[in-house]
């Protein structure tokens, strides 16, 4: 039985979770905000939270140094591609993982996790070597051959919860009425486990989009993402923090009002483990 | 006639082919720092001159380290020319991976170039990097502070002058503190200014048998020294300051004095970013009488990696960016405020950069500071705020920490040195010195 929760309680809860997301915000919302100041007003001191000479100049810079629709463009090409390289791998993985395990399905899970643990850093120097010999080097076919990978253990495993609530009998139902393998994965579990993949899909892209050691280490002039982009606007000596700001705005724009339009999907893909 | 006609037209089109051959299209790594971003934007005048097209890649500077150290390691080849530094060249040159700028054109000058940054950039004698901009270290200080404290700064001030105006322009009631250096940890942060100033009282990294030195006495005088002042007239939470915070600082008219690089003069005196800009005036590093200054010596310089196929291109490029001509270019464009320096002696005899105010103390600063003597007692390696070997820079990010844990109150200076002593002993041994 549902408990009742009383109005004040409500309203307590919401200004909780009201706090806590502005908290979390927060960083973001000064970013955004230093990219309209002056460099001189970026850090001043007390800082300066809305009133100040508003002003665009720092995007006309960035602009006028950097071709941001060259590495948007890469962003959206890298991020979109091994998303879509990595569900395709990952649905039929995740299908045999979840509806005909063997004894070492589970073992095969926990050690596709376990690669995540390990420091990036330890393999860049076979990767480097791999994607000189193979002519992948500032490609944007080897970066998202590299960040499949990379998130592929993650998608394999959201698929295979998710497909772990279907009812194997449905398949198995589908199977009786002369369904193929193709035909049972195709039209049979793939719509029914749509807002799982949409939920995985959305996931990877923000993974992909945010990542920044790869796409930092295997690119040069041409295959650079938004992370590059970013990038080139730090340094330790001289202050360029608006600038940077103004950059790394441009950078999240993108992902931000995707991740906003779909945030529904993206919470229940993120929670439905642990809401079984 | 014939004849002559076809051998014409056959010369005319293997020109134009030669020439379209010999356009290329260079992949530049650089630092994202004013100067740089200037030289970015010049590019067209290289374009037009030599028909070569440039694409940049501009990164963070440690990203920009392990970025192209990793390429040229592993001859990657994704970049044509590097930005690198006075530590990495001798290091890269010693191990094959630079090509030699021992032929440079005539027209060049490269006998111009300031001896300190042509040591500092060769390796046996011979020029692997040629220096875009060079800089020291030096003293910015707030005239009127310095006036209201009733003292006079000299042009060459002692450590015990420096920390004592340090203490009397410090306010704390008014956010002033007369002195602002770098605490944050990392081998280029903090460790290059406690380097620096190490070698003015009389301490050194490693003996002539590449033991460490941190069990020394001039050691704990340094490390000491350097908390007590900026205990005393330092501001809040310097264990985390570093290049940026500290120029914050001080644009913000924070600090009294500021120690640090001398590309800081041109920023501390922009009006449009700093509230002192009228009021600062420049100093030598302080010394202690030993002989030796707490200046560093630094060059970002523009290199070929080995192995490269545009490497007359690349040459071609080094050769506009770091000539005589690109100074004027940019002095034509941006003023001479602007211009890179440190890096040519003639921009110094030059009666137009000699207005500038900081101009002198920058030569000065940079002639002052010896990359192959930096130490009073003698030492095996190279480097004035750096030793010159591959494992310096992890070590001294390590020791930095220490230091900087030290300058948070999270240890003593005695408990440092102890540990700083113990992991460089530990890495020198591993690395089989």
């Amino acid at each position: 039985m549902a408990r009742a929760v009383t109005s004040r309680r409500k309203a307590l809860n919401t200004m909780i979770a009201w706090a806590v997301g502005l908290v979390i915000f927060f960083p973001i919302l000064w970013t955004i905000l230093t990219s309209f100041k002056s460099e001189a007003q970026a850090i001043s001191d007390p800082p300066l939270f809305l009133f100040f000479d508003w002003t665009i100049e720092n995007y006309g810079v960035v602009q006028d140094r950097s071709d941001y629709m060259r590495y948007l463009w890469n962003s959206v090409i890298i991020a979109g591609g091994s998303t879509l390289l990595g569900v395709v791998v990952a649905v039929p993985a995740a299908w045999s993982m979840a509806f005909v395990p063997s004894k070492r399905t589970k073992d095969i899970l926990l050690w596709m996790l376990s690669t995540k643990m390990l420091p990036a850093v330890g393999v860049l120097y076979p990767i480097y070597l791999l994607f000189i010999e193979l002519g992948l080097l500032d490609t944007r076919t080897g970066l998202v051959i590299v960040l499949m990978l990379i998130n592929l253990p993650i998608i394999v495993w959201m698929l295979y919860t998710y497909f772990k609530e279907i009812p194997v009998d449905i398949l198995e139902a589908a199977r009786m009425d002369g369904a193929t393998l193709r035909g049972e994965i195709l039209h049979v579990l793939m719509p029914m486990a749509v807002p799982g993949i949409a939920s995985t899909i959305l996931l990877s892209l923000i993974l992909a989009w945010n990542e920044a050691f790869w796409t930092l280490n295997l690119t040069a002039a041409k295959a650079g993402p938004l992370t590059a982009f970013i990038a080139s606007y730090s340094s330790p000596e001289g202050l360029f923090f608006a600038k940077l700001s103004a950059a790394s705005t441009m950078a999240i724009a993108p992902i931000l009002i995707l991740g906003w339009f779909s945030q529904k999907q993206l919470v229940r893909g993120l929670t439905f483990g642990a809401v079984k | 006639m014939y004849l002559r006609n076809v051998l014409g037209a056959a010369s005319a089109l293997s020109l134009i082919a030669l020439g379209s051959a010999d356009a290329e299209n260079l992949v530049i790594a650089t630092v994202n720092n004013g100067d740089m971003v200037r030289m970015q934007g010049l590019t067209d005048d290289f374009t037009s001159k030599t028909g070569h097209t440039v694409e940049w890649v501009t990164l963070e500077e440690n990203v920009l380290r392990q970025r192209v150290t990793t390429d040229i390691s592993t001859k990657g080849g994704a970049f044509d020319i590097m930005t690198i530094g006075m530590y990495e060249t001798p290091i890269w040159a010693k191990n094959g991976w630079l090509v030699a700028l021992d032929d440079l054109s005539a027209g060049y000058d490269a006998d111009d170039i300031l001896p300190a940054m042509r040591g500092g950039l060769s390796y046996d004698g011979t020029l692997f990097a040629a220096p875009f901009y060079g800089e020291s270290s030096m003293i910015m200080y707030r005239t009127d502070l310095m006036a209201n404290a009733g003292l006079s700064m000299p042009d060459a001030p002692t450590w015990e002058f420096v920390a004592d105006a340090a203490r009397k322009m410090t306010d704390k009631d008014n956010d002033i503190y007369g002195i602002c250096l770098r605490g944050k940890a990392g081998w280029g942060e903090n460790m290059a200014f406690i380097t620096a100033t190490s070698n003015a009282f009389g301490a050194r990294w490693f003996d002539e048998n590449w033991a460490p030195q941190f069990d020394s006495d001039a050691w704990s005088t340094t490390l000491n020294f350097y908390l007590d002042l900026l205990g005393d007239a330092g501001p809040p939470g310097a264990s985390t300051n570093g290049f940026n915070e500290n120029l914050s600082l001080f644009q913000q008219g924070k600090c009294g004095m500021w120690i640090d690089a001398t590309v800081a003069a041109s920023f501390v005196t922009n009006p449009k970013d700093s509230t002192v800009a009228d009021k600062v005036g420049f100093a030598l590093a302080p010394d202690t009488g030993l002989g030796r200054r707490s200046n560093w010596l630094w060059a970002w310089a523009l290199a070929i990696p080995a192995g490269t196929q545009k490497e007359s291109a690349a040459r071609e490029f080094i050769e506009w960016a770091t000539s005589k001509e690109y100074i004027e270019l940019v002095a034509s464009k941006e003023g001479w405020a602007n211009v890179p320096p440190g890096a040519r002696t003639s921009l110094y005899e030059n009666p137009n950069y000699k207005d500038i105010p900081f101009a002198r103390m920058t030569l000065e600063s940079i002639l002052s500071a010896d990359p192959l003597n930096p130490t009073v007692e003698p030492v095996p390696y190279v480097g004035v705020q750096f030793v010159a070997i591959p494992e310096f820079a992890g070590i001294a990010t390590e020791v930095g920490q220490e230091f900087s844990a030290a300058l948070a109150g999270q240890q003593t200076a005695a408990e440092a040195l102890d540990k700083a002593q113990a992991l460089t002993a530990d890495a020198m041994e591993a690395a089989g010195y």
